[in-house]
This record gives C-alpha cells, sequence and structure tokens, in this order.
C-alpha cells in the first residue's frame, strides 16, 4: 500500500473544512427549523416537514442537478447571489457548503426536532414562571436538556457530508484544492485503476465513519 | 369589593375547543384562597391564565396593586413577580436541588440571601441541596418545587394541585410544610385542588368553580355551610372550626377547644393552652336528638338551632344546616330520621359530633 500523495492529503483537507463549515451552518438553521417543526401546530409543518425530508429519498445527482441549475447564471439564486457580489457559487467552495446543508439538512434537523418533541414545553414553563426570558430559556434550559441531540445532529451532519459525492459531483466538478473531496478522489484513484491509493483513503473512511457512529450509539440513553 | 391596590382582580375569559373560562373575581390579596372544583371545572387553566402560560386569555389581571393582563395586552410570565408550584414538581432534571433553587432566586434581582437561607430551613430543604432532582422522593421533589417558587420571593403564589401526585403518606409528609407557609409567609397564594380535606385544612377562602364559571366565592368557613352549593362537594359536606385550646384535662387525657357558641372535646393535644387549632366536623359524623342524651358515649353534644334542609345526591339523606351559638354545623341525616323527628327549620336540636379532625 503506497502513501497518500499531495493529492489525498488536499482532497482530505478540503473536506474537513467542507464537513466542519457545512456543520456549523446545519446547527444554525437546522435548530430554527427543527424547533419550530416540534412545537408549531400550523398545518404548514407537514410540507415544510416533507421538503426537509426530501434530500433523503432523492438521488443527490438531482439535488445536485436543481441547485447547478438554480444557482447557475441563469438560476434566480444564481442572480442573487450575483447581484450581491457573490459571484456565482457553482464550482466553489461556498457552493459545496450550500449542496452540502440541503443534501445533510434532514440528519440533523430530525435529531433535534425528535429532542425538542421529547423536551415539551414544562421545563420552559417552569422556567418562565421562574423570571427567565426566550433567549434565556434557550440558552439554560432547552440547550443542557437537549444536549445530546445537539451532539447527534452534528455528528451526522458532519459524517453525512463527508460521505458525499453525487452533489459534489454536479455542483462542485472536480477542481484540485477547491472541489475535489475525498469521495472524488477515490474515484479518481480507481478510474485510474489505483486501487492501492483508493484503499488507502476508502478504508481510513469506513475506519473512521466506524467510530464515529460508534462513539454515538454506545452512549447510554438519557445519560 | 376590595381596594383595588390591595387584593387579586381576576376578570378574564379565555376559549378552548370545547371549552370556555369566564371569571369575575376579587379574592383578597393574603391568604389561601383555594380553586375548588371537579376536573374539567377550569381550576388549572384559570392558574396558567393567572401565570400568563396561557396564551389567548384576556381581560384584566390585577395583583395587588400590578397589571398583569390588560385587554389583550398581556405581560409576559417571565416578568411576573410569581411563583408557581406545578403538580409534578416540574423541576429541571439537568441541575442540582441547589442550582433549581438558584435558578430563579439568582434572576429575581430583589431576592435576598437571608430570604433563600430560612426557605431552605422552612421546607427542610438543606440535606438535598446537592443531589439530583432523579435520586429524590415524589414529596421531597414536590418540596424543592415550593421552595424553587419561593425563593424568588413571589407576589403570588400558586399551586397546582401540588399534592395530587402523591400517596397518601407523601401528602401527610407536605402538608405541614403548606401549613408552615400559610402561617409564617405573608404572600397570598391560590390553591387548585378537588380534594375537599385539603381545602378544609389550608383555605382561608374558597372559590367554586363549575365548567369555567366561578360558582361561589367567599371565606372558607361560611362557604363551606353554605346549602345551596351543596351539590358542588359531592358527598363530603364538611364544616370547619377554627378553635382555640381553652383547657387541658390531664385525668382524662382530654383538650377542651373553644369557638364561638361552645367548645368542643378532642384527645389530649400537645399544644399549649390559648394555641389555635383549625378542625372539621363532616356532616355524616353529626346525628341530631331531640333532647340531650345522658347515657351516650359521645363525648361532644351541642345545643343547636336547624336551619335550612336541603336533599343530596343521595335520595335517602338530606342535609341540615345548625346553628350551634353561630357557627355553622351541617348534618347528614336520613329522610326517614328527618320525618321521624319532625324537623323544621327553628328547632331546637341536639348535635351529637361523632369525630373531630384535627387541622393542625
Amino acid at each position: 500500500m503506497s502513501l497518500p500523495g499531495p493529492a489525498d492529503l488536499a482532497a482530505i483537507r478540503l473536506t474537513l473544512a467542507l464537513a466542519a463549515t457545512t456543520t456549523v451552518f446545519l446547527l444554525l438553521l437546522g435548530t430554527p427549523v427543527a424547533w419550530w417543526l416540534a412545537r408549531s401546530r400550523s398545518r404548514a409543518t407537514g410540507v415544510i416537514g416533507a421538503l426537509v425530508a426530501l434530500p433523503l429519498v432523492l438521488p443527490p445527482t438531482v439535488i445536485g442537478f436543481y441547485l447547478l441549475l438554480l444557482l447557475g447564471p441563469d438560476g434566480p439564486l444564481g442572480h442573487a447571489t450575483s447581484a450581491l457580489g457573490l459571484g456565482y457559487l457553482p464550482f466553489t467552495f461556498a457552493g459545496l457548503v450550500t449542496g452540502s446543508v440541503v443534501y445533510s439538512f434532514p440528519f440533523a434537523v430530525q435529531p433535534l426536532q425528535n429532542a425538542f418533541a421529547a423536551l415539551g414545553s414544562k421545563p420552559l414553563e417552569a422556567a418562565a414562571t421562574l423570571r427567565a426570558g426566550p433567549v434565556d430559556r434557550f440558552l439554560h434550559v432547552v440547550l443542557p436538556l437537549t444536549r445530546r441531540g445537539f451532539v447527534s445532529a452534528a455528528v451526522l451532519g458532519f459524517t453525512h457530508t463527508v460521505g458525499e459525492f453525487g452533489v459534489v459531483l454536479m455542483l462542485g466538478g472536480n477542481i484540485p484544492d477547491k472541489t475535489r473531496v475525498i469521495s472524488v478522489q477515490i474515484f479518481d484513484h480507481v478510474e485510474a485503476m489505483e486501487y492501492a491509493e483508493a484503499h488507502w483513503l476508502a478504508g481510513t473512511m469506513v475506519l473512521l465513519s466506524f467510530l464515529v457512529l460508534f462513539l454515538l450509539y454506545r452512549r447510554k440513553p438519557d445519560a | 369589593m376590595p381596594d383595588s391596590d390591595s387584593g387579586l382582580e381576576l376578570r378574564l375569559s379565555l376559549s378552548h375547543p370545547g371549552f370556555t373560562l369566564d371569571v369575575d373575581l376579587d379574592l383578597p390579596g393574603h391568604g389561601v384562597s383555594a380553586l375548588f372544583g371537579p376536573s374539567g371545572s377550569g381550576k388549572t387553566t384559570l392558574l396558567r391564565a393567572i401565570a400568563g402560560l396561557e396564551k389567548n386569555a384576556s381581560g384584566t389581571i390585577r395583583i395587588n396593586g400590578e397589571q398583569w393582563l390588560d385587554g389583550r395586552w398581556s405581560l409576559p410570565t417571565h416578568k411576573r413577580a410569581l411563583g408557581y408550584v406545578f403538580q409534578d414538581a416540574n423541576l429541571f432534571d439537568h441541575l442540582s436541588v441547589r442550582g433549581n433553587l438558584e435558578f430563579g432566586f439568582r434572576r429575581a434581582g430583589t431576592a435576598r440571601q437571608t430570604h433563600f437561607e430560612r426557605t431552605v430551613d422552612l421546607l427542610d430543604i438543606g440535606p438535598m441541596l446537592t443531589r439530583r432532582p432523579a435520586t429524590l422522593s415524589g414529596g421531597e421533589r414536590q418540596r424543592v418545587a415550593i421552595a424553587r417558587a419561593l425563593v424568588t420571593e413571589p407576589r403570588l403564589l400558586l399551586l397546582d394541585e401540588p399534592l395530587a401526585a402523591l400517596d397518601h403518606a407523601r401528602k401527610r409528609e407536605i402538608l405541614p410544610y403548606l401549613e408552615r407557609l400559610h402561617t409564617e409567609l405573608d404572600i397570598p397564594m391560590l390553591y387548585v385542588s378537588h380534594a375537599p380535606d385539603e381545602v378544609a385544612q389550608l383555605a382561608d377562602h374558597l372559590v367554586l368553580l363549575h365548567q369555567g364559571t366561578v360558582l361561589a366565592h367567599g371565606p372558607l368557613r361560611e362557604t363551606l355551610a353554605r346549602l345551596d352549593l351543596s351539590e358542588a362537594f359531592g358527598d363530603e359536606h364538611t364544616v370547619v372550626l377554627d378553635t382555640r385550646i381553652g383547657l387541658h384535662d390531664d385525668d382524662d387525657h382530654l383538650s377542651r377547644l373553644d369557638f364561638t357558641g361552645g367548645s368542643i372535646l378532642v384527645a389530649r393535644r400537645p399544644e399549649a393552652t390559648g394555641s389555635g387549632l383549625r378542625c372539621r366536623i363532616d356532616a355524616r359524623d353529626v346525628s341530631l336528638t331531640l333532647h340531650a342524651s345522658e347515657d351516650s358515649s359521645i363525648l361532644n353534644i351541642l345545643p343547636a338551632v336547624v336551619g335550612a334542609i336541603a336533599d343530596t345526591r343521595n335520595p335517602a339523606n338530606v342535609l341540615v344546616r345548625l346553628d350551634a351559638g353561630g357557627t355553622p354545623l351541617l348534618a347528614r341525616i336520613t329522610r326517614r330520621s328527618l320525618r321521624r323527628l319532625g324537623l323544621a327549620p327553628g328547632m331546637a336540636v341536639w348535635a351529637q359530633i361523632k369525630s373531630v379532625a384535627l387541622l393542625g
């Protein structure tokens, strides 16, 4: 087995940066959506819930394809980003983050939504009668009591982003150092019949993913 | 109508699907007011609305001069200086007992450390401060919940059936603490309950709720003895006497309790002569005779005058209101006895009291 080359290391670095950035956005955007889905009695929760879950069932290429159209020069979001001076997002790191957030959204929202639903409104009511305002309640009651939900959301969002391929390929292409992530790099190795290099990267991913999931599921419920 | 700056002015309405609460109440700004009624009568909803936990309440809430609700404008719950004790304690599991107490204490700003310590003593929380709520018994959790509400020095304490989730032994464990709050703290309390014995023990003022409206309210003694409300109490008619220990008889191990219009004898009490003692006399424990019986084993036989007579849920029985020298009593007797004795309002009778429950 050969050691990883500079292209492999660059792909690993890029993947970790992408997954970390994506996780931050997943938690920032997923928390209010999950909160609303868990607590609103609005009928719109059905529609939004289905939309959020859509990436679970769609082929990643479908998501990547539509994002490419939406974010491209002829897409409405493309017009918007261009007007804001951000340029066009496809084939950039920002584009990959956007695609990854959409693709991994249900993996972050669902653990949070379950945690918020299980929490119920009673601890919040108790906190309100003890002089805690809305932000105070979220920080000092909701966060500590749903910590496990946040950890699950972050871990699943991170690992799922590391493992994506279709969306990245459609939206990011295969630009070294910019959009070439581990999964694409493995694909390239296999295409070039470089099985030893492919093994090295693929095997590492299997091991790391297993370790992370093992740590996540090993924890006792309510510990 | 009480002075608007020293009382609880509660005029509010709200509706849920299938339920409407419509309440217009002026309650005293001190002592314990019990909200009593069957389940579904709106007791808890009223309490939650006073706390600002019911979103669509509208009307007026003024607590000792402070406006909490005005039309649709509502002061947010966290800005209302209240303490709320939930039916199931509702402690924060991620905090220790001390953390739970300090949660509100820190945020209340004006609360004093001496008051914190006094409350911890009052409810005997000291030994549990470092424990987690999950390791406490039901009774202990409820004591912590009461202390947590009290350390914020609220202007109003709201208690939502704090004993309902507890078994009989645990209730006995908590009641003395509630009794202590009553006598040692000067905070108005609203106490939701469907248990007549709790109400008789703790309340000064009684509010009867039925299907979201106020059926009646007034001072506890008078309201309990009202025959027109007998339906609301089911079969648990009772009166409450506020007595003072007049004499201890150490030969027979008895104590004499004096009240307006008479006295009763009970088993020797540990309290000193002169101490106040509340007791409860259930209507089913009072029987009537036309002559003072000289050969009865019953100790407490009081002269009384028959007042009104009312039907009870059970057609075999009637409820007789008596006036024992100014103190109202209720006797539940059979319809046959009523006819046999020829009882009618204004008649002088003797009330034989079989048992007296002492409420401490």
